[in-house]
């Protein structure tokens, strides 16, 4: 009869806790407006003190970024021909020129070959393997899954040890193979368990009658599993491919430049004579950008993944 | 139905036929499937782990090919169990550990507790409050060090703004008393927001009519709380400790952009420490041991917690 | 006729030449610190690219990384580089363990003489074992740990006076290191222009090499030395001895009293940072960067000037600088060793110090010019007169290593005297060497 009911909060506590989670939410928000920000500070403004909240915006970190730069003499820069571009005038404003690229793009698509390569190799193999776990009794199932899991409980330094030794006799040290099977021995781990949640849910009926129908067991995995595995699959893709994209401790101890991903590269991000803030926070925001996007496409997932589908909602 | 030809064809087999062709067995399947998975695994992890065990009962140095590799027994973990610095490490670690975990459990259960009052657009600030356990933790330890910078940084002036002090008259980084809740925060910053889903998804997984019993029993606020939602939320929160437990002793990408386990050694987290023997000093055999330790460490300690966990779950 | 056939002759020689570089046009990498020197190497590589044919490419890795990449890609076979002008400490364990190709015979077959190179770059960038005519490096870039200051404000009469009432001493460059301590502690939280500047900024850095380098430009000065008699391991009397203990006090108390606060854990680049944003009076830093200071628009030209490491005992400076090696995993190592003897030729060398590279060349160094060529290529000289570099050894990096911590631990971390600090540390490098056989 009436609607009250004594589970739902009062509008004071409401009030109350919209405020206070609001302001962490902000708070917690700073440090990452602040990155943002800093690309978009000359190197001076950067490192002004007090820091400046308000300033002029400059492209200035950008062009640092993807550009290596010489300083030369104010007589030698004052003979040059006139800048043609815009990002040329920002750094003979420094009395310097380009000398050529950056290696922050090689270091990015790195990234992706990785990410992508493991994160693809993960879900494949992770998918067959899941399958089998929920549906086919495996001797020893459980200790199977425990020992998959259990690899993720090793240092990372630790397990680089061997991978160090071993890459460097077979000649994988520094290469895109190299880092894509290492990543996805990691991320098996998780692909396996969170699939194999995903796939549990999936009732055993749809495939059972796909049997009957005379489909054969791999017709009945990719025709009917598969498609309603399609969501899980993509999240759990999502959550392989972040780890490789943020993974730091392997990519410094096994990748030197071939292979480098942005990880162990950004901190290294240096100007000419000094840090160079501005470039450091541009390549942290571009680097970090499509995270975030994923994070919020994710959301509904996102708990799942980062307990490897021990709590699911 | 469909009208693709492997359809047609396999409608229009008689039943023992295409039993014949549908030829592997559900056993070969599963092998199949698991298979390559295993065969990663044990390529990649596995018997590297074999290795290390062996190398750790050897003098081997990784950047010394020529030179003679003797066993030597256990004289590596003889020497790393005797070494007073290895134990400053381990402390370190475990201060690390005990403070994260302490702040992140509180804030982070307070903070799931309030969006659990279903406010208007919790679901966008939750997502926000999400962000920053999704970075690169390295990325972002480098650029807390710019944050922590006393004279140029932005957390020395927040601090100011709040308590008066001079903003270059405390150094974060650099303070032997400041340096270890330095790594503290960032990593509390970074990791709230998981222990706050956990505890999320642990308070919504209590049905309502408890609450609505107990109403009727007339039970405080107060006490429903400590009665019912603290003991329903627990095993979340056991688990949310564990997996930060876990990862916290792991760490390195984060703590090592900020302090370098500096200074001194003051915030030298085991793996920090691990990583100098092994590819700074290329102690391989030393390092080996030493990994082998922190491997069985993390590896009884979480035994007994889980242990502990499945029992509270059972109640 | 015979134009014709002097026609054909030059046309076959030319066609061979021309066919004989593009055969072997190679893309070869060095590799080396992210500094200023290495962009003036990228400039004075065009040369020996247009000469040669070769395509030069250049993998820069910054200073506190360099050592750890660098060493990480010599012992994982890796063939990144084909030249790399590695740290003076790697030489032992680059020829040791056959990261560096020996240069002997190419050396002769190249006619290059080591004589033609100043004694001290050879014998700390070349040889190995040390002294000895084995060749695995070619100098290409001397160093040393060196001071500026600002000119503007040691000029400044009003500065100059408070000085001359606080001390009874005139402001000038320092003779001795308690001269310089006492000029930092002078300017240390004073008021310039409106800004509160400090004394100066050292070598603080705890992760690679830093605070060793910082520390060694005081303990030399005082007569440090690693070993009782060079090559016997004997260290107990000569790491610790009261000399040592006197100047690790000194080089703390510094830290402690005469520099900007947050310097906790800055090396090369904090040091130019404080500097260029006005913060110090004096700042340490190796000489490769005075050029690129001195031509600096806001605090270079007549506000900068430099000195060498002070004396106090005796004369001291750290050493820095780096040869340049063929790496022996590389394939294309006859195209290096064309680039190194490109590097060697006296006119090359002249070029390249013009363009901000330190070269170690006699006819560089001697030439009677050198001295007034640049403000601080007298300090240059002088500094290289006086120089001593750490432990060489293969095992350098662990003797580093245990030197950092502790070191790091005693100014930084306040932990423990300096005399236990070195007493932990002979201990440490005792463990090191009876590891290696050599105790």
């Amino acid at each position: 009869m009436s609607s009250f009911s004594v589970t739902e909060p009062s509008k004071r506590i409401k009030w109350f806790a919209g405020t206070m989670v609001i302001l962490y939410a902000l708070i917690t928000m700073i440090p990452l407006a602040w990155i943002m920000m800093t690309g978009f500070k000359t190197p001076p403004d950067s490192i002004s003190y007090p820091p400046k909240v308000i300033f002029e915006p400059s492209l200035e970190g950008y062009v640092n970024l993807f550009t290596t730069r010489t300083r030369i003499a104010p007589d030698d820069l004052a003979a040059l021909p006139p800048p043609e571009t815009w990002y040329d005038e920002i750094v003979r404003d420094r009395n310097m020129v380009i000398a050529g690229p950056s290696k922050f793009g090689e270091r990015f698509v790195n990234s992706v070959i990785i990410g992508f390569g493991s994160t693809f190799l993960s879900i494949f193999l992770g998918t067959l393997a899941a399958y089998a776990f929920s549906r086919f009794k495996i001797p020893l199932a459980d200790d199977l899954l425990f020992f998959i899991l259990s690899t993720r409980m090793m240092p990372p330094i630790a397990v680089a040890i061997p991978i160090f030794l071993m890459y460097r006799n077979l000649g994988l040290s520094d290469t895109h193979l190299g880092m894509i099977l290492l990543y996805t021995a990691v991320n098996i781990s998780l692909a396996v368990w969170l699939l194999k949640g995903f796939i549990d849910e999936i009732p055993r009926e749809y495939e059972e009658a796909a049997l009957i129908d005379g489909y054969t067991r791999f017709q009945a995995f990719y025709k009917v599993v598969l498609p309603q595995a399609a969501t899980g699959i993509a999240s759990t893709a999502i959550f392989c491919l972040i780890f490789a994209w943020n993974e730091y401790a392997f990519a410094v101890l096994l990748t030197s430049a071939t292979a480098q991903t942005a990880p162990p590269f950004i901190p290294t991000i240096i100007g000419v004579g000094g840090l160079d803030w501005p470039a450091v926070a541009a390549g942290a925001t571009i680097f970090l950008l499509p995270v975030m996007i994923f994070t919020i496409l994710l959301r509904k997932h996102l708990l799942r993944g980062i307990t490897f589908g021990a709590v699911r909602k | 139905m469909s009208d693709k030809s492997i359809d047609r064809v396999a409608a229009a087999t008689p039943a023992p036929v295409a039993r014949k062709i549908r030829g592997l067995s559900d056993r070969a399947i599963a092998w199949i499937f698991v298979a390559p998975t295993i065969f990663l695994l044990l390529a990649i992890n596995i018997f590297p782990l074999i290795w290390t065990i062996q190398l750790s009962f050897t003098n081997y140095k990784a950047n010394r090919i020529g030179r003679e590799v003797k066993n030597i027994g256990l004289r590596n973990y003889e020497r790393i169990l005797t070494d007073s610095d290895i134990w400053l490490n381990m402390q370190a670690t475990a201060h690390f550990l005990f403070w994260t975990i302490f702040f992140q459990v509180l804030i982070g259960f307070t903070l799931a507790w309030l969006i659990n009052k279903k406010f208007k657009g919790n679901d966008l600030w939750t997502t926000i409050i999400v962000l920053p356990m999704m970075l690169s933790p390295a990325v972002v330890g480098n650029f807390w060090k710019f944050l922590y910078q006393p004279q140029i940084g932005l957390f020395n002036y927040i601090v100011t703004w709040f308590t008066g002090a001079e903003p270059s008259s405390f150094e974060m980084l650099g303070s032997v008393d400041l340096a270890p809740w330095s790594i503290v925060i960032v990593d509390t910053w970074m990791w709230t927001p998981f222990v706050m889903l956990i505890c999320l998804a642990g308070l919504r997984s209590i049905p309502d009519y408890i609450y609505e019993a107990a109403e009727i029993d007339r039970a405080s606020k107060l006490r429903q709380f400590f009665t019912i939602t603290i003991p329903m939320v627990l095993p979340f929160l056991m688990l949310a400790v564990l997996f930060r437990g876990i990862e916290n002793f792991k760490m390195f990408d984060l703590v090592v952009q900020l302090t370098g386990g500096g200074p001194g050694s003051t915030t030298e987290l085991t793996s920090i420490n691990l990583k100098r023997e092994a590819f700074e000093k290329w102690r391989t055999g030393y390092a080996s041991a030493y990994a082998i330790i922190l491997f069985v460490t993390v590896f009884g300690l979480a035994s007994i917690y889980v242990k502990a966990l499945n029992k509270v779950k059972e109640r | 006729m015979k134009h014709l056939k002097l026609a054909t002759v030059s046309a076959l020689t030319l066609s061979a030449a021309s066919f004989g570089s593009a055969a072997s046009a190679e893309d070869l990498t060095l590799c080396w610190a992210a500094w200023d020197p290495a962009n003036a190497l990228v400039e004075l590589s065009k040369e020996f690219e247009a000469e040669s044919g070769h395509t030069m490419n250049f993998e820069f890795i910054p200073w506190p990384n360099f050592a750890d990449r660098m060493l990480n890609e010599l012992n994982s076979g890796g063939k990144l580089c084909d030249l790399l002008i590695g740290d003076s400490q790697w030489i032992g364990g680059g020829a040791e363990n056959g990261h560096y190709v020996k240069l002997n015979d190419f050396f002769d077959s190249a006619g290059i003489s080591m004589d033609d190179f100043a004694p001290a770059t050879v014998y700390a960038y070349s040889t190995w074992p040390k002294g000895t005519p084995n060749y695995y490096a070619l100098p290409a870039m001397g160093d040393a740990n060196g001071w500026f200051y600002r000119k503007d404000w040691f000029t400044d009469p009003e500065i100059m006076a408070a000085f001359k009432d606080a001390t009874g001493r005139e402001l000038g460059e320092p003779k001795t290191q308690k001269e310089m301590l006492e000029i930092a502690q002078f300017f240390q939280g004073r008021e310039i222009d409106g800004k509160t500047v400090y004394g100066a900024s050292i070598f603080t850095e705890r992760g690679s090499e830093g605070i060793t380098m910082g520390v060694t430009s005081a303990l030399y000065p005082w007569g440090f030395k690693y070993e009782n008699t060079p090559g016997s391991y004997d260290m107990e009397g000569a790491v610790n001895s009261p000399e040592a203990v006197e100047a690790l006090e000194f080089y703390k108390e510094f830290y402690k009293t005469a520099t900007p606060p947050g310097y906790t854990n800055s090396y090369m680049g904090e040091s130019l940072d404080a500097f260029k944003s006005g913060q110090v009076a004096m700042a340490m830093n190796w000489f490769a960067f005075f050029p690129g200071l001195y031509a600096d628009p806001n605090t270079g030209g007549d506000k900068i000037d430099f000195f060498v490491n002070p004396p106090q005992n005796q004369a001291g400076s750290t050493l820095g600088g780096q040869g340049i090696s063929v790496v022996s995993y590389s394939d294309k190592q006859d195209a290096a060793l064309e680039y190194i003897k490109w590097f060697a030729n006296p006119e090359v060398q002249a070029k390249w110090w013009s363009v901000g590279g330190y070269s170690a060349h006699n006819s560089v160094l001697q030439d009677p010019g050198f001295k007034d060529s640049a403000p601080f290529a007298g300090d240059f000289l002088e500094a290289m007169d006086a120089v001593q570099d750490f432990w060489q050894e293969p095992a350098y990096a662990e003797l580093l290593l245990a030197m950092q911590k502790r070191i790091h631990d005693y100014v930084v971390a306040d932990q423990g005297t300096a005399q236990e600090a070195l007493d932990k540390l002979i201990e440490d490098w005792t463990e090191v060497f009876e590891d290696e056989g050599k105790l």
